[in-house]
């Protein structure tokens, strides 16, 4: 590996390097779970060059687990997928979880979804599998201090940039905490609903589609498949009628965006989706949020930006 | 060029052709870098610039429906030198040695109805410029060749491509910067470096960039 480049200004949590008093820190990923990855608040700006977004697939809990966890918002935490983890910080520090509804130990003690949670030197983390939801975020005071690539410590599970996800026996770096947690913060309670609803704004390319594409797109419920992951939410239900046939020439996607490939099944891009695509694009997703925590099987239902 | 919205913060700008894409693409950027446009992403593809992360899309859509980009080989009919325009400003010309020993050589050959050497000839003898980036960070689209050369993809793709593969899909020529499945016609192979996260730009090959595919 080339040796790590300054990261932009700004865009570094502090206590990248160990400071004097503060002990250097490590995690220990004792079951590293289905998929946990290290994700931040993504690395936009690398699209023209063929690079994805990547980042939390919900932006909000994991600045939010940041602040719990006394770290800025822009600093990298695990995103912690349906079976959970479990961890030993080898240095005293606030962790936080925030997203799905999951069961918390920290030792012997239990340890609530959305708080502060203080964690002694060498005590082991548990995060239980998810009740509801699929995912949750974790934060760990001083934030997880891997080499950042393209200012971003995000794994891309698309191209592969970032550190891969994490297996048993991994350890990972701990930055310096930058300051105590916050006293008091909302916390994002995202209930998991078997039905999602999400708005959608036609185009770029809805005269690629039917009429009767629309009335099919907003009127009948799709499922989430099990083929789901961090690049896109894949559904299943009517397929969409074309209105032109054959290919469109590739041209950039954004986060959000509903493709519809030759089957008609339309597929929501996450954030790992890739930077251009050749399939049309029927409409865009307002906000894909709620769709981290959607698993294989719910209900998936749209409707226009007049509503 | 026909402006579509997409989703609540991006803008598609659907263009004639590649030339005007490109005209666009460094119209964009120039703007960007004087500060008189804020988007997070300016990404050029086929027959479109995508902005995205763009503040307030109605006001984007009037600023970008009043200005009039310059050709896109605006340099080479004598206008001023483009500038810098950022820390992804294409270098003015690379020259990626090629080795030309790929697979599909004798494939490409019978699509264009010529011999091999004829083919090598072709490819060295042709000044690219890369179009767009996407597929994988650094697989950059190359145009250049003729319309009527265009040749199709393998029926079935191969499951690994080489990293440093030259090949060729329908008008573009590209390199896969890394192994990856794909399903273009393989004409050569380069030991270039054509994407390293940690160089600036990470890209060798970025938007804009003229490109030469010289025999060594």
């Amino acid at each position: 590996m080339t040796a790590r480049p300054a990261a932009p200004p700004g865009d570094e949590p502090p206590g990248d390097e160990p400071s004097g008093d503060e002990p250097s820190g490590r995690i220990e990923v004792l079951r590293a779970g289905a998929l946990t990855t290290v994700q931040d608040q993504g690395r936009p700006g690398w699209a023209h060059l063929g690079v994805p977004r990547s980042g939390a697939l919900d932006p909000a809990a994991l600045r939010l687990a940041n602040r719990l966890a006394g770290n800025p918002e822009a600093a990298a935490g695990l995103e912690i997928t349906l079976t959970g983890c479990t961890l030993r910080l080898t240095r005293a520090g606030t962790v936080a979880i925030t997203g799905a509804d999951v069961d918390v130990r920290v030792g012997d003690r239990p340890g609530d979804v959305g708080r502060p949670l203080a964690v002694p030197a060498g005590a082991v983390v548990r995060v239980g599998p998810a009740r509801t939801g699929l995912r949750s975020w974790l934060a760990v005071a001083g934030g997880i201090a891997v080499a950042p690539v393209l200012g971003s410590r995000s794994t891309d599970t698309l191209s592969g940039l970032g550190p891969p996800p994490l297996r048993d026996g991994d350890t990972l770096p701990l930055g310096a905490p930058a300051g105590g947690p916050a006293p008091v913060d909302g916390t994002v309670n995202r209930p998991a609903p078997a039905e999602l609803l999400l708005g959608l704004r036609p185009g770029p390319r809805d005269d690629w589609f039917t009429p009767a594409a629309f009335d099919l797109l907003y009127g009948t419920a799709y499922t989430v498949s099990a083929v789901s992951n961090r690049v896109g939410a894949r559904l299943v239900g009517a397929p969409l009628p074309r209105a032109v046939a054959g290919e469109l020439p590739s041209e950039g996607i954004v986060l959000g965006a509903v493709q519809v490939p030759a089957d008609g099944q339309p597929l929501i891009f996450l954030a790992d989706h890739p930077t251009t695509g050749g399939y049309p694009v029927i409409g865009v997703v307002d906000d894909v949020t709620g769709l981290a925590q959607a698993r294989p099987g719910t209900t998936v239902r749209f409707h226009g930006p007049q509503r | 060029m026909r402006i579509r919205p997409v989703g609540t913060n991006a803008l598609l700008l659907d263009c004639d052709g590649p030339d005007q894409v490109e005209a666009w693409r460094a119209e964009l950027w120039r703007r960007r870098a004087a500060g008189e446009l804020t988007a997070v992403e300016i990404v050029p593809a086929a027959r479109t610039v995508l902005l995205d992360g763009v503040p307030d899309q109605a006001r984007a859509t009037a600023l970008v429906a009043g200005w009039t980009p310059r050709p896109a080989d605006a340099d080479d009919a004598g206008w001023t030198p483009r500038p810098a325009v950022d820390a992804a400003a294409p270098a003015d010309e690379v020259e990626v040695p090629v080795g030309y020993d790929g697979a599909d050589l004798p494939a490409v050959a019978g699509h264009w109805g010529v011999d091999v050497p004829e083919v090598v000839a072709r490819l060295t003898g042709t000044t690219f410029r890369v179009a767009f980036c996407g597929f994988a960070p650094g697989f950059a689209y190359l145009t250049g060749l003729p319309a009527e050369w265009a040749v199709p993809r393998l029926r079935t793709p191969r499951p690994r491509v080489p990293a440093g593969s030259v090949a060729l899909a329908g008008p573009y020529a590209g390199i896969y910067p890394g192994a990856s499945p794909g399903g273009w016609l393989l004409v050569g192979r380069t030991d270039l470096t054509l994407f390293d996260a940690y160089a600036d730009p990470p890209a060798r090959l970025t938007p804009g960039t003229r490109v030469r595919l010289v025999a060594g």
